[in-house]
């Protein structure tokens, strides 16, 4: 089989995670800083290897012959003072800046800028997928669950009542996991037990990629992050949209038929389908899984095929992932696969 | 000639003979090459290892190694180069050398040394017994709790994995036990902790390192082991435990353990570098201080590993500034090898090129280091390929390089035959070579948004170039590792009689014949200097009168 | 390698040493340094070594301290419920008797007076009754309080913190053992004072980690 078609989800231009095109101002405070730093170590670099460089090159001689041996020097303390104060003084100006963008990127999650219109998330880290709880947006309270694709609103860093800062609150389901979508912000990890947050403010409406940056398993490498940054007004109608229960398309009777098969399997044990009775939190929502783009946590475009293939055997398409392939026969499969195409 | 004794009893003896000679051998010396053989085959493997991976990685979307035996395959890459390799060469290295360099007949306890040994190397053995049980662990080196709870790890391989280290970890702590007592109660008359050579220094001080961080690790890994048997809470946090808690027990261990790795190197550089520059080294009593300095400032700067955890920006920040002057110590020590170069007739024997490669690759280890202590920088590329960029630089371009140039200054001594000169020189030129290609790639990779530790990555991420530039580097190195070891096998029979000072240096163990007879010194040598034999050869103007 | 000058100037052979004969400079006297011999820098290292040891179970003891009774914690026993102080005072007092026993028995081996065996078998009775006031201990934490190192983090921070120290308390025992069978025999010479006075460390240092665990777990919850 190849697979690499199937990986390609885009499949065209190569896309952009470099921590030197950041579009947020955490991910552009350490741009500036890594700059910096890279300056100042550049040219520790140049002076440390230019020396030793001259010193092989000068003071090349061959094997030692006659026991005429070269002045001994045996050190000096003034010359041990300065290159003891010169990195001292090197390491306290790093010590300046790093406070500085520490405060900058590391701020009170409590306290958004006035006027602005916060979003609030908590994504939940789960054994290779991610869970969002969308928790408020501009004071309003949201309270809706969705899964693997962050969609957060495009800010308008300018002006102070259009500023839309999101703030993410980090929890763990199981093991470790990181939150790292290099062009917004750098990473945070999600510990279990602990609570963490992260933070990011963006004008760039664009797809901003990402992937768990802690190992937690198995399928540590297939637990990609995709964050949707929307135009506010297109922000507003998809939460509309997430907020309200599962479609019910009892009018199309393949749909109905389906959404039968998929309540009398063990499918809602792990799943949620909001409406219904599949109440399941072990697994992804799948209340409007139609409006993601990807499936398995970013990793397949989310096409009927790629579903169907997907529930057939799930350890075929990400070995050693959590959901068991169920032996479903042909029939049951495609009305499954009919439900779940329709919840838009 | 003491070489010829040694092989016309090799030809005597049976094989059984001389495998029960060494088997039950408690000779510092022998141990020590035991060691180092030891540390060699789990390099191999390690490298084996490491290979496959980069295998695997040579394309996007790759399906040559399935998931799991990829994390597999990093996990043991990481614990068998750490615990197998890294300490048990140095260790080894150490104990050929120390007993010789203070004019001791052996080390303090012989007997005690070589059950250090032996279960050093039963650990490992325990930990690749994995492999047969079903699997190996595959929880990374560090482990991160909770994934090596039941819940997470249900196979026996992270029991395997934790009595493995915590066997091995006992008998590391015995060699730090050994070498300090050694080293503070056994020297030669008038050699006056002042006057050590600076490789016995710096495993002075590698010894209080392992004495002071090897028990909290072998404490965590019996908190695992209660947990994963007893069913105690330590690292389960379902029922209150901590798995923060583990990571920073693990990197109180963790941090302190990179430098156990490369103090014991500080300390062959600055045995090689005055040797073949032909100049005293300069500065020894600074960089002494530094080597102490490094010593207890590594054991406050572990959870610079942990910059990502949230502990918070305060915390960060002290984190980051003593990490930052660790820096401090280290440079005085580049400054001074440099200040030893400068003024001196370099004598570029393969040692030496090892020498100068360690220090312009340990000197970008160090800058990516300074980097990495920066800890908002440290929040976009802790646990990428920079990481590993930085680390591999540090402990390949660092302790592998001056392991090399400490071996190929050693070797006639240890076995009276000279390595091959022009296989030693392309071991090194294509290692150097690989080296950069493998491991200089991986920190533009890294920053471009590669988190480590993944079996594959998706095509349109821009990382496929520098991947395969990484692998093709990897199998430029391969082959280095191959000659090294043919090199030091065919020598033993086709090398140069060595004679016993070949590099003329300047330190005990040159005064005795190569290798030296089981007592190692006929008579116990009385020293007034850093350099004995330098004293001897400038009578009018020995070293005793400068220090 | 050949091409270097003659190498045996390299051995440090008595022809070179009778150069002090010229009017070269001559070397200070080597000042006799103070040494403690391997076995007792040893013990120190190994003891050190027993610091960071403890120092970690303590570590884990404190952190976890009290988070049983915390939302989300296990409940079960507390330190104050469970742990009866009377009992760990009288322990406190057998290993803090041994301290004193233990030096009076090394100093008379040292000193060549009598009583060496009859101290030293004090010693290892007041020992063993700290042994067995633990293992009455444990026996009611875990048949009357029911109080297992799976019960709950307190149990599981307890067992481990005091368990490791009955363990070092029971080498202790053994190797006491060995010594004292040793001295019955009439085997223990004046050379073996050495390994009587390391093993006399060894307690000493067990007993004061002793009087860190009894602050840490039997006093600290009566604090506060």
């Amino acid at each position: 089989m190849s697979f690499a078609s199937l990986l390609a989800v885009s499949g065209g231009p190569a896309q952009n995670l470099s921590i030197f095109d950041p579009v947020s101002p955490p991910a552009e405070s350490i741009r500036d800083l890594a700059f910096l730093i890279f300056a100042i170590t550049g040219l520790i670099f140049l002076i440390v290897e230019g020396i030793l460089l001259y010193s092989v090159f000068r003071f090349r001689h061959g094997p030692p012959n006659g026991g005429a041996e070269p002045p001994q020097v045996y050190g000096s303390t003034p010359i041990e003072i300065a290159w003891t104060a010169a990195p001292a003084l090197i390491v306290f100006v790093m010590t300046l800046v790093i406070t500085r963008t520490l405060w900058e990127v590391n701020v009170d999650p409590k306290t958004p800028p006035t006027d602005s219109k916060p979003l609030r998330v908590t994504v939940i880290g789960h054994q290779w997928w991610w869970e969002y709880v969308y928790e408020s947006y501009d004071g309003e309270k949201l309270g809706f669950i969705t899964a693997n694709e962050l969609h957060v609103p495009a800010s308008n860093l300018k002006v102070a009542s259009e500023r839309r800062p999101v703030y993410l609150t980090l929890q763990s389901a199981d093991v470790c996991h990181s939150f790292w979508v290099p062009r917004l912000a750098g990473k945070m990890d999600l510990i279990p037990g602990r609570t963490n947050s992260l933070w990011f403010e963006t004008g760039h409406k664009e797809l901003f990629l990402g992937q768990c940056a802690e190992f937690c398993g198995t399928q540590h490498a297939k637990m990609l992050l995709r964050v949707n940054v929307d135009a506010p007004d297109d922000f507003a109608r998809w939460l509309l949209e997430q907020q309200k229960p599962a479609i019910d398309d009892a009018k199309d009777p393949k749909v109905a038929e389906g959404k039968k098969t998929f309540l009398a399997h063990s499918c809602v044990n792990c799943h949620r389908v909001r409406g219904t009775s599949a109440v399941g939190s072990y697994g992804p929502d799948l209340t409007h899984l139609m409006s993601r783009k990807t499936l398995a946590s970013g990793i397949l475009p989310n096409s009927r095929d790629n579903l169907r293939k997907w529930i057939a055997d799930p350890q075929v398409v990400k070995p050693g992932c959590l959901m068991p392939a169920f032996g479903l026969s042909a029939e049951n499969l495609e009305r499954i696969v009919d439900y779940l195409a329709s919840l838009r | 000639m003491a070489t010829a004794a040694y092989e016309s009893a090799g030809e005597r003896s049976s094989w059984l003979e001389v495998l029960h000679d060494w088997v039950t051998t408690v000779d510092h010396k022998k141990i020590g090459i035991m060691y180092v053989i030891m540390a060699v085959v789990f390099l191999v493997i390690a490298g084996v290892e490491a290979l496959l991976m980069r295998w695997q990685l040579l394309q996007p979307g790759s399906e040559v190694i399935a998931p799991d035996t990829f994390n597999q395959l990093f996990t043991m890459h990481g614990t068998t180069m750490v615990f197998f390799v890294g300490m048990p060469i140095l260790i080894g290295i150490a104990n050929y050398v120390v007993p010789l360099q203070i004019g001791a007949r052996d080390m303090a306890f012989p007997r005690l040394n070589a059950f250090g040994f032996w279960v050093t190397l039963f650990g490992g053995l325990f930990v690749y017994f994995s492999f047969l049980t079903g699997g190996a662990p595959n929880f990374g080196w560090f482990a991160y709790s909770p994934l090596t709870e039941r819940t997470f790890a249900r196979g026996p391989a992270a029991d395997f994995w934790a009595l493995g280290l915590i066997v091995s970890g006992t008998g590391t702590l015995t060699a730090g036990i050994n070498f300090i007592a050694s080293i503070l109660a056994m020297r030669a008359p008038g050699m006056t902790l002042r006057k050590v050579p600076f490789f016995t220094w710096t495993i002075l001080w590698t010894a209080v390192q392992i004495v002071l961080v090897m028990p909290p690790l072998t404490v965590s890994l019996v908190m695992v082991m209660l947990d994963r048997q007893l069913g105690a809470h330590f690292f389960d946090p379902q029922n209150g435990g901590s798995a923060y808690l583990w990571q920073h027990l693990f990197w109180f261990f963790g941090h302190p353990e990179v430098y156990i790795l490369i103090l014991p190197v500080f300390g062959m550089i600055s045995e090689v570098i005055p040797v073949f520059a032909r100049k005293v080294l300069f500065g020894y009593e600074f960089m002494a201080a530094a080597t102490m300095a490094i010593v207890f400032i590594s054991l406050g700067v572990w959870a610079h590993h942990m910059f990502c955890v949230g502990m918070g920006r305060t915390l960060d920040l002290v984190f980051a500034v003593s990490t930052l002057l660790v820096s401090i110590p280290t440079g005085i020590k580049m400054f001074n090898w440099l200040a030893t170069m400068y003024g001196g007739r370099l004598w570029f024997a393969s040692t030496m090129l090892f020498a100068v490669g360690f220090l312009s690759m340990f000197l970008i280890g160090g800058l990516t280091g300074i980097m990495l202590a920066a800890a908002p920088f440290d929040f976009q590329v802790s646990d990428t390929y920079f990481v590993v960029g930085h680390f591999h630089f540090v402990l390949i371009g660092g302790t592998l390089f001056g392991v090399f140039a400490g071996i190929h200054y050693w070797y006639p001594k240890a076995t009276g035959r000279m390595l091959s000169e022009r296989l030693a020189r392309w071991q090194f030129w294509l290692l150097f070579i690989g080296f950069v290609l493998t491991f200089g790639p991986m920190h533009l990779s890294g920053m471009l948004g590669m988190p480590r530790r993944i079996y594959t990555y998706e095509m349109d991420r821009g990382w496929t170039f520098w991947n395969q530039l990484t692998t093709f580097g990897a199998l430029v190195q391969a082959p280095s590792f191959l000659i090294f070891a043919y090199n030091v096998v065919v020598s033993l029979w086709k090398g140069k009689p060595a004679g016993d000072n070949p590099w003329q240096a300047w330190t005990l163990e040159w005064t005795t014949t190569s290798p030296p007879p089981s007592y190692n010194f006929e008579e116990v040598p009385i020293v007034h200097s850093r350099r004995p034999i330098w004293d001897l050869q400038h009578p009018d103007d020995p070293d005793w009168k400068y220090e | 390698m050949n091409e270097g000058p003659n190498l045996s100037q390299g051995n440090l052979g008595s022809s070179a040493l009778a150069n002090a004969a010229n009017p070269l400079p001559v070397p200070p006297a080597l000042a006799p340094e103070g040494h403690l011999s391997p076995g007792q820098w040893g013990m120190i290292t190994f003891l050190s070594s027993d610091i960071t040891f403890f120092g970690t179970l303590i570590v884990a003891y404190l952190v976890f301290f009290g988070r049983d009774s915390q939302p989300g914690g296990m409940g079960g026993p507390t330190p104050l419920d469970a742990l009866s102080l009377p009992l760990a005072i009288g322990t406190t007092l057998c290993l803090l008797a041994s301290s004193v026993t233990v030096h009076i028995a090394d100093r008379a081996l040292r000193l060549g007076r009598s009583g060496f065996v009859g101290l030293w078998a004090a010693t290892i009775a007041l020992g063993i009754a700290f042994l067995l006031g633990t293992a009455h201990e444990w026996n009611d934490l875990i048949n009357r309080h029911h109080l297992t190192i799976s019960r709950n983090l307190f149990g599981t921070t307890f067992y481990t913190l005091v368990g490791f120290h009955a363990l070092h308390v029971t080498i202790g025992v053994v190797i006491m053992l060995l010594v004292l069978a040793l001295a019955l025999r009439g085997k223990l010479a004046g050379k073996s004072h050495m390994t009587v006075e390391l093993v006399s460390w060894y307690w000493h240092f067990v007993d004061g980690v002793w009087i860190v665990v009894f602050s840490v777990v039997y006093l600290m919850p009566h604090l506060g």
